[in-house]
């Protein structure tokens, strides 16, 4: 329920990183020797930007980027037009080292350190020589990154839109008391929460406001509680300790509340022009491993829904979201790392199948009905993904 | 029985050879530390003295605690209790027996007073550090226990739940509390083994906690160790050498209660049972660990730049807002936001098993001393339950607070002003 820092500021970003990343995982081809040609080093100064080579062999390139000088820095790797950027590092405090790891074809560059992050930067040519063992980079690259965005972009849209149409609905069931078609649409309406729910998160101020469960709320330092998991509490009040059930006046106060903060929520989803939001392709990568990690933490647990169990709703639901961000960066993946693509298809394949067996009917068993056992077996196919899944966003943006 | 008696501080002078060689490989084994730094650490920690021992001693690596309520209703009996622990405190930190007998050398048909697992081994630098909790001075139906109620110091209450907390009561509060830190962990469960042991029938074990692998630095001839998250931990503790810091931050002041003039140069200790969800943090990209906690995960570093001790620049931009997050750990418990408070951090690394869908029971059990909870603790735990990054990765499953009371003279008895002052 906490806002991801990674996906915000990476969505608040209007560049997107080309085939870059500041990961060790890049594979470096080659025996040791030509490794080492591969392996470079900067040193970025306040006036100047020193490499220890002006060239490398093609293939996957390092640079150890040290900052010699007073100012945060940056490094880029830039396109032979000098605009494309090719591969970057950021923030790199004062005496301090990042690595950029990037796939770089044979041709023509230039190098930059920025010191304060402003300006042209200290540029020089630099140069990718020929080699045998270098990696084709796909022309069709960019295709695939600018459709897996777009398509990303319609998914959120549309489930934005369902979440506020279900919303409206269970709302107008809470607040006119028909209790059992509010209970049977809650589990519902909020698969479209849970499906899209790195995205919501990344709303630092409606996120708390809208799905803070009990426990996360710090009464005695006066915070309020309100949206989903209020209303969940006094829908299924059996295993609350003296529950007061809230009067008529509360529940329109409750949730009318709710539904103010989805519709404006679906607002800044929906919006166009210079406040549109854009989602990287790190984003999309991170998403997918964000809400795999919101399986772990909290649905696998019985925290989410403490008082209605219908957690497993909730887990396929992110479990949804994860794959159609996985499926959209699935073409980029196949062509940087195939074996990752083959076995992150069957892990997901693999975590459905134990899913299913948990269900019944439209929906799912609750989850005070599972057994030490069966929430294991649910444990070891999350971990079985998840740890794979983590390298996604390395592999399609090396 | 011939010969001369058996007993561990009979072994001191082999034992503390071998302490000495230990200390080296121990040294060897950290990265290129500044050879100044690494002082020869003492054999063993006398227990008397102005201020309990195992506060500002520099920090073992292995701990025991133990938190216990008391089942007498008889203060007299109490009292009895502090002394006899009192006594084999003081001999277990000199690398003797919990009794005067000892393991080996009493009668054959009655048990020892010592249980013997420490028998051959050096004192192991143990320091025993007793605490009173809330529950000491009147009960839940707010009864005085023992006469002690007008003496309950006024910020001496239960801690209140936190946002995100899963409290187990059963790892939280207790009467009474004992801190065994030791170099070997046999050293300090044989302490609380034998205190518990004598206390029975006086007191019961609420809850204790084992820890490896200490997580602060609370002396500058220490280097800064890592907890599970791989980080290095405890750079901005304070430390043993900033005596103006202490008295500003850990000790309690002749001013600051009334009534409770018995705990003036004592403390309050907090601990909190904080459970990472290590298979979750080790699937987080590097970038994202170092945002979290605002740090480099290599020298330790602020993102700002520099090297481990240098001071965070919170200002400093990067390229998408300030380069250390507003949300990254080292920002939001800094006391530069936090009015300035400081706390003298003690904890220790766990590892309890596993749990039962097969992930690491494991964490940080977080002990930190000072001088009043309600400014040096509550809000600093508060701000960090509402605004750091970390909090996804973590989970608050015990905690307790007790008032830790000054140092026991040669003949008196620990917390001797509580009951007599």
């Amino acid at each position: 329920m906490r806002i991801k820092t990674l996906l915000a500021s990476a969505a608040a970003l209007a560049v997107v990183p080309m085939l870059s990343a500041c990961t060790e995982n890049a594979s470096s081809g080659g025996g040791d020797a030509k490794a080492d040609a591969r392996a470079l080093t900067v040193g970025s100064s306040a006036d100047a930007c020193e490499l220890s080579a002006t060239e490398a062999p093609a293939g996957t390139l390092s640079f150890d980027v040290t900052n010699t000088g007073s100012d945060v820095t940056e490094f880029y790797l830039l396109g032979s037009d000098g605009l494309r950027i090719v591969g970057e590092v950021e923030n790199i405090g004062p005496n301090l080292t990042k690595k950029l790891t990037v796939n770089a074809p044979e041709g023509d560059y230039f190098t930059a350190c920025k010191p304060g992050m402003v300006g042209e930067g200290i540029r020089a040519a630099f140069k990718v020589t020929h080699s045998e063992d270098e990696q084709a980079v796909s022309a069709s690259d960019q295709e695939l990154i600018d459709q897996a965005q777009t398509n990303y972009r319609a998914y959120v849209q549309d489930q934005s839109a369902q979440l506020l149409v279900k919303t409206k609905e269970f709302v107008q069931l809470y607040e006119g008391g028909k209790d059992d078609e509010a209970r049977a649409l809650y589990p519902v309406a909020r698969e479209h929460w849970e499906r899209i729910e790195t995205v919501a998160e990344s709303f630092g101020d409606l996120d708390p406001l809208t799905d803070a469960r009990e426990a996360d709320v710090d009464f005695a330092a006066g915070e309020k509680w309100t949206g989903w998991h209020r209303i969940e509490k006094d829908l299924w009040p059996q295993d609350a300790k003296g529950y007061t059930a809230l009067t008529s006046a509360e529940r329109t106060t409750y949730g009318d509340d709710l539904l103010a903060n989805v519709t404006e929520l679906d607002g800044r989803i929906q919006a166009t022009g210079s406040d549109a939001l854009t989602y990287p392709i790190d984003a999309i990568a991170n998403g997918s491993i964000g809400l795999l990690e919101e399986v772990a933490n909290g649905k696998i647990t019985g925290e989410e829904e403490a008082w209605s169990h219908t957690d497993l709703w909730d887990f396929q639901a992110n479990v949804d979201g994860a794959r159609v961000a996985y499926e959209g960066v699935q073409g980029l993946l196949e062509g940087k790392d195939p074996e990752l693509a083959k076995e992150l298809t069957a892990k997901f394949a693999a975590l459905q199948s134990v899913l299913d067996q948990y269900r019944d009917g439209d929906g799912f068993v609750l989850y005070t009905d599972l057994t030490p056992a069966d929430t294991k077996k649910m444990t070891d196919a999350v971990n079985a993904l998840s740890e794979p899944l983590s390298k996604l966003t390395a592999a399609v943006t090396s | 029985m011939t010969g001369g008696r058996l007993s561990r501080r009979g072994l001191l002078g082999g034992g503390a050879a071998a302490a000495g060689v230990a200390g080296a490989f121990a040294a060897g084994r950290l990265a290129a530390p500044d050879p100044e730094r690494v002082a020869a650490p003492a054999a063993s920690y006398p227990f008397h003295g102005e201020r309990q021992a195992g506060i500002v001693t520099p920090a073992q690596d292995r701990l025991h605690f133990v938190a216990l309520d008391v089942t007498t209703e008889d203060r007299d009996e109490l009292v009895a209790l502090l002394k006899a622990w009192t006594d084999a405190a003081a001999r277990m930190t000199g690398g003797g027996s919990a009794g005067p007998v000892g393991a080996v050398d009493g009668p054959g048909n009655a048990p020892p007073d010592d249980t013997g697992e420490a028998l051959d081994l050096p004192p192991g630098r143990l320091t025993i550090t007793f605490g009173f909790g809330p529950g000491l001075f009147v009960d839940a139906d707010g009864k005085d226990r023992f006469g002690l109620a007008e003496r309950r110091p006024e910020a001496l209450e239960r801690l209140p739940r936190f946002s995100a907390d899963v409290l187990d009561p059963a790892r939280s509060d207790g009467d009474l509390c004992i801190q065994a830190c030791a170099d070997d962990p046999q050293v300090a469960v044989h302490a609380i083994r034998n205190l518990v042991r004598i206390g029975f029938g006086t007191t019961t074990v609420r809850w204790s906690q084992l820890g490896f692998g200490r997580t602060s630095t609370t002396s500058t001839s220490q280097s800064t160790p890592r907890n599970l998250f791989g980080f290095k931990d405890g750079t901005a503790n304070i430390k043993a050498e900033e005596t103006e810091a202490l008295d500003q931050h850990v000790w309690v002041g002749a001013q600051d209660d009334a009534k409770a003039a018995w705990l003036v140069g004592g403390s309050y200790l907090v601990t909190r049972r904080i459970n990472m969800t290590i298979e979750v943090w080790d699937r987080q990209s590097l970038d994202a660990q170092e945002q979290f906690i605002g740090r480099t995960k290599g020298t330790g570093a602020p993102l700002s730049g520099g090297e481990e001790m240098t001071e965070p620049d919170f200002s400093m931009q990067g390229s998408a807002g300030p380069i250390i997050p507003v949300d990254s750990h080292v920002r939001v418990v800094h006391p530069d936001t936090n009015d300035g408070v400081r706390i003298l951090r003690r904890g220790y690394n766990f590892v309890d098993g596993s749990n039962d869908v097969g992930g690491l029971d494991a964490g940080l059990f977080f002990i930190a001393y000072l001088r009043d909870p309600r400014t040096h603790f509550i809000p600093l735990q508060r701000a960090m339950s509402k605004s750091d990054a970390l909090m996804e990765y973590l989970r608050f499953t015990g905690q307790a607070l007790f008032a830790v009371p000054p140092g026991v003279g040669e003949g008196e008895y620990v917390g001797q002003a509580l009951f007599e002052g």
